[in-house]
């Protein structure tokens, strides 16, 4: 993790297994993008893009877990989230993030999108060892 | 097992009276008197067949009516507490015969006290899993409310969807909306999305098919309810929404789809106050 965490709350950890776990982690994230006071249309962003990011560890990983908290650096507060995962990794990082390209029968747009949708974006990976990206949005 | 048969009336109403006062009258004192009178003969003589085995066959009658018991709870809205409460209890109510000071019998008192956590760990158990049940029961119920299909006025209909959109109940509102426009003869369908908290790549997608489905069927199908976060959202991801009529409420779509059916919306003059 690149950003520390925030001293005052701990961040949450969220399995995702299932197709409800997507729902819980935005829940999680959302919580955490409103105790952070971002504008409507960021937190929209940020839980989009976790949306995103969670259903891609769980189709595409096979499963991991996400972990969600507040961040501070020099006075800036944000939220950020990181997904994990040990699944088979991404051999083309170039490829994985243009735009419409996919290898399961997606539209294409959830990776390079939610790169769009953050103000960081950090992506992990190695082949057959797993997936972590991390993902940050700043309140103004 | 000789400690239940010494004094079984008054260990009886003992407990009874304990349980009762932890449940604060939200059950009748004659409900958990039956209860716990069978209970306690089912244990007596589980006790007599099977030793401590509480997961042997011995105890099958103690199971099932416990099954029974932390079932009622868990729908009647007590906590895990007050179901565990009805099987611990019994040792509180046991303690006073335990007077003599005879190791035997303390043995026997410790012993008995771990085949009752033992089944009141049980109870837990049957309450969780009741409970995991009607929590999967009402998702299913709510998936099924939260889809109405509804008719705004002749050959135009409407979905209002509220809440998050997964496949399986984009499922069901693709089949509910193109068996709602073979029904009714409607050749207009609004998608009214106001409801819906956030927009991902999936549900954009799931959105994209249901539409295609229903140009298929000939009926022309507008996406509404369309808020600020959202389309800037939608616009960031680079999803394209191609030629499907989007609008930013109902009531835009509304008038977008009588148009397209040849309906006329006249203000009358005199009508204004």
């Amino acid at each position: 993790m690149t950003v520390p965490w925030a001293s005052e709350a701990p961040p949450q950890t969220q399995p995702i297994i299932g197709n409800d776990d997507v729902v819980r982690s935005r829940q999680h994230v959302r919580a955490f993008a409103q105790q952070c006071k971002l504008s409507l249309v960021d937190q929209t962003k940020f839980i989009t893009a976790a949306s995103e990011l969670a259903r891609n560890t769980l189709v595409y990983g096979g499963g991991g877990a996400m972990r969600a908290g507040l961040v501070e650096r020099q006075g800036r507060r944000g939220v950020a989230a990181v997904f994990e995962d040990s699944g088979p990794g991404i051999p083309d990082i170039e490829l994985a993030l243009t735009d419409g390209w996919t290898s399961g029968g997606g539209l294409g747009l959830g990776l390079s999108g939610a790169r769009r949708l953050v103000d960081e974006f950090f992506l992990d990976t190695e082949v057959d060892r797993g997936t972590t990206v991390t993902i940050v949005k700043w309140a103004r | 097992m000789e400690l239940l048969s010494t004094d079984r009336e008054k260990i009886t109403s003992e407990w009874i009276d304990g349980v009762t006062s932890s449940l604060q009258g939200r059950i009748s004192k004659a409900e958990v008197d039956r209860e716990l009178r069978e209970l306690y003969e089912a244990l007596v003589q589980g006790l007599r067949a099977g030793g401590e085995e509480t997961r042997g066959d011995g105890f099958s009658e103690v199971r099932a009516l416990l099954t029974e018991l932390s079932r009622n709870r868990a729908r009647q809205g007590f906590t895990p507490s007050e179901t565990a409460i009805s099987v611990l209890a019994l040792k509180q109510a046991l303690e006073p015969v335990l007077r003599n000071d005879s190791a035997e019998e303390t043995t026997a008192y410790l012993r008995l006290g771990r085949a009752l956590d033992d089944l009141a760990l049980y109870t837990v158990e049957v309450y969780t899993r009741t409970r995991e049940e009607i929590i999967s029961s009402q998702a299913a119920q709510l998936m099924e409310l939260s889809t109405p299909v509804v008719k705004l006025w002749e050959g135009v209909i409407a979905v209002p969807l509220v809440g998050t959109l997964d496949s399986a109940r984009t499922q069901v509102v693709m089949e509910k909306l193109l068996q709602a426009l073979v029904d009714t003869g409607s050749e207009q369908a609004i998608i009214d999305i106001t409801g819906v908290p956030a927009v991902d790549t999936q549900v954009a997608q799931h959105l994209l098919k249901t539409v295609v489905a229903a140009r298929l069927m000939g009926a022309e199908c507008t996406v509404s309810g369309i808020r600020p976060q959202i389309a800037q959202t939608i616009v960031a991801l680079g999803i394209e929404f191609g030629d499907i009529v989007t609008k930013a409420t109902l009531a835009d779509a509304l008038q977008h789809a009588l148009r397209k059916s040849g309906v006329d919306l006249v203000t009358h003059q005199d009508a204004r106050r």
